[in-house]
């Protein structure tokens, strides 16, 4: 075990490339070769990741756990550094999950121009990139597994995708790519200006508090961050690109990017942005947390807007990453904690929204809301389902979604020292009206999809059938999942929450009397010269401790 | 007022109990059987002989048995617990479970408990009525851990009887009543757990198990009223009620995290109404608190201007109106403010008062609810509004500080209300129809049973001695205070809330005269031939009125025809004790001396009403009917055709003061019309036009710069030296003739030459 | 001895060999021509090896003696070849490899 531990992350990462690679060996016409290698590659991964949940150390989940480093690149002093702690574990978990779902999911439904074995290729490349961003600990190891989801999905997309799939695919890339550049440019500046001596996110962290990083550069820093970040997020305005990848993905590729690949970004605020710059962080807080409500705003009145079911669903990926992002800008516990059980509940929730779109277009050959109608009465159980995760999407406490969004608007009513807190407490108001607005465009959507009875042109139409085996293998785990997570929301909570404590800077955290106290803290004096020196300059007493 | 300080030095400083009756301990079963039967009907029902009936059945059968045990476990409770006899701090962490000794206020709360136990030895208050609190880790975040459990009371252990039994009945009576229906099965799932919901919500110990319940209730009565989705109204319908309480759960969210903060953090009932009652928690905060939960309560239990979801909600199935009504969904919101009452008691500051927010919301209901149930055809609708204005004397009972009036009202109201939803039901079973106006008529003749119960629940409902709602409404007049009409201690005088509530009591009745005129009596204006319900509706109906009689007995006013306000007697305000909280966690309010006057002015005035109604029903109407021989509901020529300010009004009542055309013209057609269109406009051509001219310009300048750079330049470069070493090329082939000598001379040639170089170099 | 009448046959030699590479049309003669030419660098070699009283001159004359038998084989098997082609030997109609 004490040797798994050593190489057991680095196995998961790369096994699927392996599969990959074995896959290339057979011809293409070999179809059931390449499904089972796939499949067989994508399960061993999750049997890694099933040991990992075994053998994971609860109570030490502010730790970093099966941590390897090795030398890397000595020149520009990266590491290969990876391992797992409570923020991340249960990221890496939904990828070990999601990715064996679609496979199944895909098994007789390959999408046009069919080609499984190209296809699976790339959802295994995709598979190895994705759990190596959540396992990273060196940002130019990070930003290479980053880089390496892009072109499979590219590909998915501009292959598999539908008629506008060249521009969509194309948008995708270039946003992503953009983002990706600036995040890069922020990266090295960090790396010079802290000294030059490491890429490691613990020791970027130290090093700019003993380098004495001025605030000015950590803010340009974390501007580039919130760009890379925030594109792939996606924030409110750089959200276009989403609703187009979406509409025009293969169903797969959908559930992976909803699932798996928006968290990307995400991940990087709580991972990289916010612990290795704290004060920039509360610097950008304020437009942080305003771009993230108008997003939860804006995307639900997009949704209202969509005729397309597909659309609509990825214009509420928008709504519910502002709930995500709005916790992350508290920069509270309480809202990061929320932020991560909400990005695992919206992969899942939004993952099966996407599959059971997918599911209709196939039966239907159309997503165009105004055609659809009583799906209840010809397939009642996906149309069960359909309602089932309408209500999870919509934030219905006992269901996943409710823990993502109610403590992050909680969080927003108190963010962390240094912000300012009525604007956050109108934020709040804000972010609440949304859950309104969210309601009413997934029930439109049940009421126009799943209610009513059928239109004549589908009356009767043999190929509109209930769910099939491979469509209930891969979604009953998430079902299960999303029920399961939302009556006990501690299996998350609980793991996230020591190793959430540990990334924010104390000087965040730290509990001041008063809001106008608590929002006047200097948190960059803090960070240069601890807490009583900051308490000192802003001219409050000293802490009871 | 004295009676304030007397009661805040007789409460003790204690709150809860761990350690009591095992019933009241393991309550939690209550809510988990019907639990068990949603999913048990869910996955197996279609396979059982009765197609899940009888699982769910079953459930509520035995959660109505523990819930009696449990009351019966709480009288006891109630009357003997002596709190100096609880076991130290340590034994009750024990007993708590391990989860719990997390919780943050455990700890200092049980050394509370033995600190009171000292102080008041020999005091008088001995058996203060602790809560019964269990739990178990919920969720930690933010290295707080946050519990799940019950927080059992009197209040609570009430509703868990009046939900159970109004649950039981409304199952037994929908074996019957949805027979044969395409979806009986799943029907019957979701009353489970729309009951097991209910339950749940009575029984949070947390403010954020209270908003889970809260929702889960929300979206049970979202799934049964939509049950006939087929038609879109129907499901119109079930979107509105969902959508409705959705806008009021931004309040009950924002509520909810401000006493989070207020107390402390901590989600913790019995907590925030300490330190509410303690004053621990800024007025500011808790009179913000108050005011969001009130929008919460508005839409939840139906008040004015959030109230115009229910009526259309009876889109649903009669029983799933009966239950919503009477024992789930509206009355949660009641329940919400009683079970916070503190926040609302300082935050609105009831006590020494004569007018505040949520007495005012109450009054307001309880007369325009009240007014739109007479322009009404459908016979569900009258009995909808006549909900909504019964609910505004609950919310307008604790507005003005009358807890256990508002209680009482909420417990009578269960049952007649029940009674005559079931009944109406039975009846527009048997006619296939609910328009009173239309299909009804003469009913007593077809369905005696039905008609002798739905008497006997409308007159119960229009307060008439000595039925359950006269005590309950006269209670909530006498909470009142106003007027100076003999309500001695009450907390404040609230005069206006008594006048409307004696208008709406004259309402009540008269609009139930005419809603049974146009029912029972008459001839009957429908087709076919209506047939006599079967026993499964009738028992429920004949159980309802029996407690449509009885349950008001429960809470005889103090000093009623023995003992005296101070020493009440016999039956004299036992619900109130049992119910009304005497504990730390509770405000000191102040009890109402109930009066004789003030119960004979009452009954004057709301049996004015319905004589009045009678007048016109059954005396002019059905004269005039007799005499043309005609089948009327109305007179011809009324004063709604005659007075022009009277048909204005009626136009307003028609259009329900044309709130629905507000939300959905205006609102909501605003939110999803234009305002959706234009925020998918801008993202569309502003935000996409931004990123596709960007790339357009980038496409636009890479051809610049291919066109002109790339092209001519590089390329020109890189054309001009292929074009050179061509044309050299072609220069140099003449010299490669393929003829050996040649070869050789220049070979010689050029040997001379460098020969002749190197002569001449050397 | 004196070295320049060596040095004069060899030149004299020389000069017939390139006359008759160049002015020849049969390819046997102009083998031979290039044969004279070869023989007399032999004869400078081995004059200067003489002079000079070394032995190194007269080593590279036999390599060039070996190397020109190489040659002339490898000459007249094109000659040969040619012939067969072409039926003729005459050097100046085969430019095949005219650019």
């Amino acid at each position: 075990m004490e040797d798994f531990r050593e190489w057991g992350l680095t196995l998961a990462v790369f096994l699927p490339l392996v599969g990959a690679a074995i896959m290339m060996a057979f011809p293409k016409t070999d179809e059931q070769i390449h499904k089972v290698i796939a499949l067989g590659t994508s399960l061993a991964v999750a049997a890694i990741g099933i040991v990992l949940l075994i053998d994971f150390d609860y109570d030490a989940a502010d730790t970093m756990q099966w941590a390897v480093t090795h030398d890397w690149i000595d020149v520009i002093k990266t590491q290969y550094a990876v391992g797992i702690d409570g923020m991340s574990l249960p990221l890496v978990l939904l990828t070990m999950l999601i990715t064996p779902l679609c496979i199944i999911y895909s098994w007789n439904h390959f999408p046009e121009p069919h080609n499984p074995k190209a296809f699976l290729i790339l959802i295994l490349v995709l598979h190895t990139g994705m759990i190596g961003t959540f396992v990273a600990r060196d940002l130019v190891l990070f930003f290479v597994f980053f880089e390496v989801v892009l072109l499979p999905m590219f590909f998915m997309i501009a292959v598999w995708g539908g008629e506008e799939r060249k521009y969509a695919s194309l948008k995708f890339f270039l946003f992503t790519l953009f983002g990706s550049a600036l995040m890069l440019v922020s990266f090295l500046a960090l790396f010079f200006l802290s000294g030059g001596e490491t890429f490691s996110i613990t020791g970027l962290a130290d090093a700019v508090v003993s380098e004495g990083v001025s605030r000015n550069a950590q803010l340009w820093i974390f501007g580039g961050m919130l760009l890379g970040f925030g594109i792939k997020v996606p924030m409110f305005p750089f959200h276009t690109w989403l609703p187009d990848a979406h509409t025009q993905a293969p169903t797969v590729g959908s559930v992976i990017l909803a699932a798996v690949l928006l968290k990307l970004g995400t991940y990087g605020f709580v991972r990289i942005a916010i612990p290795i710059l704290p004060e920039a962080a509360v610097a950008w807080a304020p437009w942080i947390g305003l771009l993230a409500v108008i997003g939860i705003i804006y995307g639900a009145l997009g949704c209202l807007a969509q005729t397309d079911m597909k659309r609509l669903i990825a214009f509420s990926s928008v709504a519910h990453m502002g709930f995500v992002m709005l916790g992350i800008a508290t920069l509270t516990d309480f809202g990061i904690n929320a932020a991560i059980f909400g990005m695992v509940a919206h992969g899942l929730i939004t993952g099966m929204l996407f599959f059971v779109a997918g599911s209709v277009k196939e039966r239907y050959h159309t997503l165009e809301i105004s055609r659809l109608g009583g799906l209840l009465i010809q397939a009642p159980r996906m149309g069960w389902i359909l309602g089932f995760i309408s209500m999870a999407s919509l934030g219905l406490p006992g269901l996943a979604g409710f823990w993502g969004e109610f403590p992050a608007i909680l969080a927003a009513y108190s963010p962390a020292n240094g912000v300012d807190t009525t604007l956050f407490r109108v934020y709040m108001v804000i972010a609440a009206l949304g859950t309104v607005l969210a309601a009413g465009y997934l029930l439109w959507l049940l009421q126009r999809t799943a209610f009513g009875t059928p239109s004549e042109e589908f009356a009767d139409d043999p190929h509109i059938v209930d769910a099939n085996r491979e469509e209930w293998i891969a979604w009953a785990p998430m079902l299960v999942l999303i029920l399961v997570l939302g009556i006990y929301p501690n299996l998350i909570f609980g793991v996230t929450d020591p190793a959430v404590e540990e990334g924010i800077s104390e000087c965040l955290s730290y509990e001041i009397e008063g809001d106008e106290a608590s929002a006047n803290f200097d948190v960059g004096e803090c960070e240069r010269n601890g807490i009583d020196a900051a308490l000192a300059a802003s001219g409050l007493a000293l802490g009871d401790e | 007022m004295s009676l304030l300080v007397l009661a805040a030095e007789s409460v003790p400083e204690v709150s809860f109990t761990r350690d009591a009756n095992w019933f009241l301990e393991n309550v939690w079963i209550v809510p988990l059987l019907p639990a068990l039967s949603f999913l048990g009907i869910l996955f197996f029902g279609k396979r059982l002989p009765r197609g899940g009936a009888e699982l769910g059945i079953a459930a509520l059968g035995l959660a109505f048995l523990f819930a009696v045990v449990a009351n019966i476990a709480w009288f006891d409770h109630r009357d003997n617990y002596d709190y100096r006899d609880a076991e130290p701090a340590t034994e009750l962490d024990h007993s708590a479970g391990v989860g719990d000794t997390v919780l943050d206020i455990d700890g200092e709360s049980d050394t509370v408990v033995l600190a009171a136990a000292e102080e008041s030895e020999g005091g008088e208050e001995a058996h203060p009525a602790v809560a019964v609190l269990k739990g178990r880790t919920w969720f930690e975040n933010g290295g707080v851990a946050f519990a799940v459990g019950t927080l059992l009371d009197g209040s609570s252990v009430m509703m868990l009887f009046v939900v159970t039994l109004i649950s039981l009945l409304v199952h037994v009576y929908s074996t019957d009543y949805v027979k044969g229906d395409v979806r009986f099965t799943h029907f019957f799932a979701f009353l489970s757990l729309f009951s097991s919901s209910m339950l749940f919500f009575v029984l949070s110990r947390s403010t954020i198990q209270l908003i889970t319940a809260w929702e889960l209730v929300g979206v049970c009565s979202f799934v049964l009223i939509g049950h006939w989705w087929e038609e879109k109204p129907n499901s119109d319908a079930a979107l509105k009620a969902f959508l409705t309480n959705r806008v009021g759960d931004i309040g009950l969210l924002v509520g909810m995290i401000i006493l989070f903060f207020a107390a402390g953090n901590t989600f913790d009932i019995v907590t925030i109404n300490e330190k509410a009652v303690a004053g621990e928690i800024s007025q500011t905060a808790l009179t913000w608190a108050a005011i969001s939960l009130t929008a919460a309560v508005m839409s939840k239990s139906g008040q004015f201007i959030l109230h115009t979801w229910l009526p259309d909600a009876m889109a649903g199935p009669t029983p799933v109106s009966a239950l919503i009504h009477a024992a789930t969904m509206v009355v949660a919101g009641v329940f919400m403010i009683a079970r916070l009452y503190p926040v609302f008691y300082e935050g609105f500051g009831i006590a020494d008062n004569s007018v505040n927010g949520l007495a005012v919301i109450g009054a307001v209901t309880v007369v325009f609810g009240g007014l739109l149930a007479f322009v009404q055809d459908d016979i569900k609708k009258v009995l909808a509004y006549s909900t909504v204005s019964q609910l505004g004397y609950m919310v307008l009972a604790l507005g003005v500080g009358a807890y256990t009036a508002a209680l009482f009202h909420l417990f009578t109201h269960a049952f007649f209300k029940a009674g005559l939803f079931l009944g109406s039901g039975s009846v527009a079973h048997s006619v296939h129809s609910f328009d009173m106006k239309k299909d009804m008529g003469g009913m007593r003749k077809f369905l005696p049973t039905p008609f002798i119960t739905f008497l006997i629940c409308s007159i119960s409902l229009a307060g008439v001695f000595p039925l359950a709602g006269f005590w309950s409404k006269d209670e909530i007049l006498v909470g009142t205070g106003g007027l100076g009409v003999g309500a001695d201690k009450a907390n404040g005088s609230y005069h206006l809330m008594l006048i409307m509530g004696l208008v709406g009591a004259a309402l009540t009745g008269a609009y139930m005269t005419r809603c049974i005129y146009l029912t029972f009596f008459g001839e009957f204006r429908g087709h076919g031939h209506p047939h006599e319900s079967g026993r499964a509706i009738t028992v429920p109906l004949i159980i309802l009125s029996v407690f449509a009689v009885g349950a008001g007995f429960l809470n005889l006013p103090p000093g009623f025809l023995a003992g005296s306000a101070e020493e009440p007697t016999g039956w004299q305000e036992r619900f109130g004790h049992f119910v009304e909280p005497a504990a730390a966690y509770f405000p000191p309010i102040g009890h109402a001396v109930p009066s004789w006057g003030l119960a004979i002015i009452a009954s004057i005035i709301g049996l004015a009403g319905p004589a009045v109604a009678y007048w016109y029903y059954f005396v002019k109407v059905d004269g005039l009917a007799k005499q043309t021989g005609e089948k009327l509901t109305e007179l011809p020529n009324g004063i709604t055709s005659r007075n022009a300010w009277a048909g204005a009004g009626h136009a307003v009542l028609v259009n329900k003061y044309y709130l629905d055309h507000l939300y959905n013209d205006v609102i909501v057609a605003g939110v999803k019309g234009p305002l959706a269109r234009v925020a998918y406009w801008f993202n569309q051509n502003v935000l996409d036009g931004v990123v596709d001219g960007a790339a357009d310009g980038a496409v636009r300048s890479g051809r610049f710069v291919y066109d002109n750079i790339d092209q001519k330049v590089v390329d020109g470069a890189v054309n001009g030296s292929g074009f050179l070493s061509s044309q050299s090329g072609q220069g140099l082939r003449r010299m490669q003739t393929g003829k050996v000598q040649q070869y050789a001379a220049l070979l010689f040639a050029g040997a001379t030459i460098l020969a002749g170089i190197f002569i001449v170099v050397i | 001895m004196m070295l320049n009448q060596f040095l004069l046959l060899a030149a004299a030699l020389f000069c017939i060999g390139v006359y008759g590479v160049l002015t020849r049309r049969n390819g046997v003669l102009v083998l031979m021509s290039v044969e004279l030419i070869l023989n007399a660098v032999n004869i400078n070699l081995v004059a200067f090896g003489a002079f000079r009283d070394n032995v190194m001159g007269d080593v590279f004359a036999v390599f060039v003696i070996a190397v020109a038998a190489a040659e002339v084989g490898v000459g007249l098997a094109l000659v040969l070849l040619m012939y067969r082609n072409r039926r003729s030997i005459d050097f100046t109609e085969v430019d095949a490899l005219k650019g």
